[in-house]
């Protein structure tokens, strides 16, 4: 049954913009801290109070709309936006309505039937606004004003996309655009990227849309995919029932799996919007638009080619190494360190991903530094340590930041790379062993390994196991 | 002319602006509201084809800010002002369910 349906999405995304200031005064962004540290007149909505542009959002935007292929409306103006809600002290937003900074863009996602083209309709400039924090007991709510008038972008989408699979390609393909441009940190967790998601279904096959609903309130992508699923099914249970889909806000609610339609008190949808008469028009020139691309960081394709040309780095390795900005900064620099790039992409490849994986950690929380890989390296190249010593060392560096010069000493990791000392070993090993010697006289290579892994745990794991193994040889065969 | 405002216009305006009129300021507003609107009509006679909306009076654009912080913990100053107060943060009713 619900095969016959599609399922139309479209997404508005909103981006904190990585400033150190808010948008309209000298006021820090920063994230945490005690409620209200961070505020001003102009922020907490003061009669008289007069707000400034912050010239830092207006290139950021511009980088964003660039990247997004984008027109930007190179005469752009704020309009207001007029809702009372307690976590807007002015009683209205400063939005862009009219000429929003940017227009008629559009990004590639992969999907399994090939690449697909989401168009962006516009992007606008704002200011987000204050937080609250409900309390459950006493029917109050406590509002916090530091992250009132943080600097915003929205990215209004074309409702171009049909499943959550291509909702949360597109997420990610905004995240890493951010990123990579240092425009925002991008964290859902934290707020700075967050998506309401407008959702129609449509018999399949049928031209016209379906009634929509917004859903607010989605800080993760495991929330986002939940939503969607659950609202398809709620719409097409409706329309199944010859009911019909009401347009309205739904809030959702991951921990009950369920949306709830928000009161239309607070959805009343009429914010008569006029232009913001405390702001100036903003120009941007041609001159400014070109300064702002040439200042704008390498991309991932880019990236991808220079990494292919200059590392001699496979493409698909390439292309793993780069789908984070997060771990292409940290491969970039480590090369630069240690000048090894096909060394440090065999580690990130393999053991990092690996430990990735099996930790369960997204590329943002990677916070090992990368003097600490190059070193790593170096010491395995001098070989100073075995490589199964260096693998063991990566998991120390990956989970706490460990200093391996510092880890191998403390543990005695040092490789026993002194003949002598593993002549001493394998010797005593083939002293105690006298079966295995002759289980191998006879012909039985498996005594062998048996005679390895001795000597080996006997050199606690810290000697070249192709330097061990010569050593064992020549000593059976010199015996016989 | 003469424009009419409705009881139910009046009524949604003011829930809008989150205000509560006496049946007398209902309708003095409804009055002045509609000598707004006759107002907006004279302007309206002008032929404005081809001239740009104005939004300022001012031949001034890009008055910019450096993104540089100035301002330093506001709490105290802020908090001053609020009708209630708890710890660091307002209090007001609970808004969401
Ligand atoms: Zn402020």
């Amino acid at each position: 049954m619900t095969g016959q349906y599609e399922t139309v999405i479209g997404l508005e995304v909103h981006i904190e913009l990585a400033t150190k200031t808010k948008i309209f005064c000298g006021c820090s962004t920063e994230f945490g801290g005690a409620p209200n540290i961070h505020t001003c007149p102009v922020c907490t909505g003061m009669p008289g109070a007069l707000p400034v542009l912050n010239k830092k959002v207006v290139e950021y935007a511009v980088a964003l709309g660039i990247a997004t292929n984008c027109r930007i409306t190179q005469v752009c103006r704020f309009d207001r936006k007029n809702y009372f809600y307690p976590d807007n002290p002015q009683n209205y937003q400063i939005s862009q309505l009219y000429l929003p900074i940017a227009r008629n863009g559009c990004v590639e996602i992969e999907t399994p039937s090939g690449t697909k083209k989401i168009r962006i309709h516009e992007m606008h400039m704002e200011e987000d606004a204050g937080k609250l924090v409900h309390n459950e007991w006493d029917d109050t709510s406590l509002v916090d004003y530091n992250r009132s008038g943080v600097p915003l972008v929205e990215i209004v989408s074309e409702p171009d996309m049909r499943s959550a699979d291509e909702v949360i390609a597109y997420l990610e393909k905004l995240r890493m655009i951010a990123q990579y441009l240092g425009v925002s940190d991008c964290k859902l967790q934290e707020g700075s990227m967050r998506a309401d998601v407008n959702l129609s279904v449509r018999r399949a096959g049928t031209e016209e849309f379906g009634t929509r609903t917004e859903m607010k309130n989605l800080n993760s992508f495991k929330a986002i995919a939940h939503a969607i699923e659950g609202e398809r099914m709620r719409q097409i249970e409706l329309l199944e029932a010859g009911k019909e889909v009401v347009q309205e806000t739904r809030r959702w609610d991951d921990n009950k799996e369920h949306s709830y339609a928000m009161r239309s008190k607070e959805d009343a949808r009429d914010y008569r919007y006029f232009p913001e008469p405390d702001l100036v028009p903003v120009v941007i020139s041609d001159q400014w638009i070109s300064e702002i691309k040439a200042r704008q960081p390498e991309l991932r394709p880019e990236k991808i080619e220079r990494y292919t040309r200059e590392f001699d780095i496979p493409r698909y390795d390439a292309e793993l190494l780069t789908e984070s900005w997060k771990i292409a900064d940290i491969f970039e620099k480590t090369v630069q360190l240690c000048g090894k790039p096909k060394k440090v992409s065999n580690w990130m490849m393999g053991e990092m991903f690996r430990l990735m994986k099996e930790k369960g950690k997204e590329p943002e929380e990677l916070d090992f530094s990368p003097e600490h890989l190059a070193k790593l390296i170096e010491l395995s190249d001098q070989g100073a340590i075995s490589s199964s010593v260096a693998k063991k060392v990566f998991e120390h560096i990956f989970a706490e930041n460990a200093d391996p010069e510092k880890y191998v000493e403390e543990q005695g990791l040092m490789s026993v790379s002194d003949e002598g000392a593993l002549r001493e070993a394998v010797e005593k090993v083939i002293a105690q062993n006298p079966r295995a010697v002759a289980d191998y006289k006879g012909g039985r290579q498996k005594a062998f390994g048996a005679i390895m892994g001795q000597s080996m745990r006997a050199l606690k794991g810290k000697a070249d196991p192709a330097a061990v193994t010569k050593i064992i040889r020549e000593m059976l065969d010199a015996q016989q | 002319m003469a424009n009419k405002i409705s009881d139910e216009t009046i009524e949604y305006v003011g829930i809008l602006a989150k205000l509560k009129l006496s049946e007398e300021e209902k309708e003095a507003a409804k009055a002045d509201m509609e000598k707004m609107l006759d107002y907006i009509d004279i302007l309206n006679e002008l032929d404005t084809s081809g001239v740009e909306p104005m939004s300022h009076v001012f031949p001034v654009n890009n008055v910019f800010r450096e993104d540089v912080v100035t301002n330093g913990d506001g709490r105290e100053s802020a908090l001053a002002n609020a009708p209630k107060r708890r710890e660091d943060s307002f209090e007001v009713p609970r808004t969401i369910g």
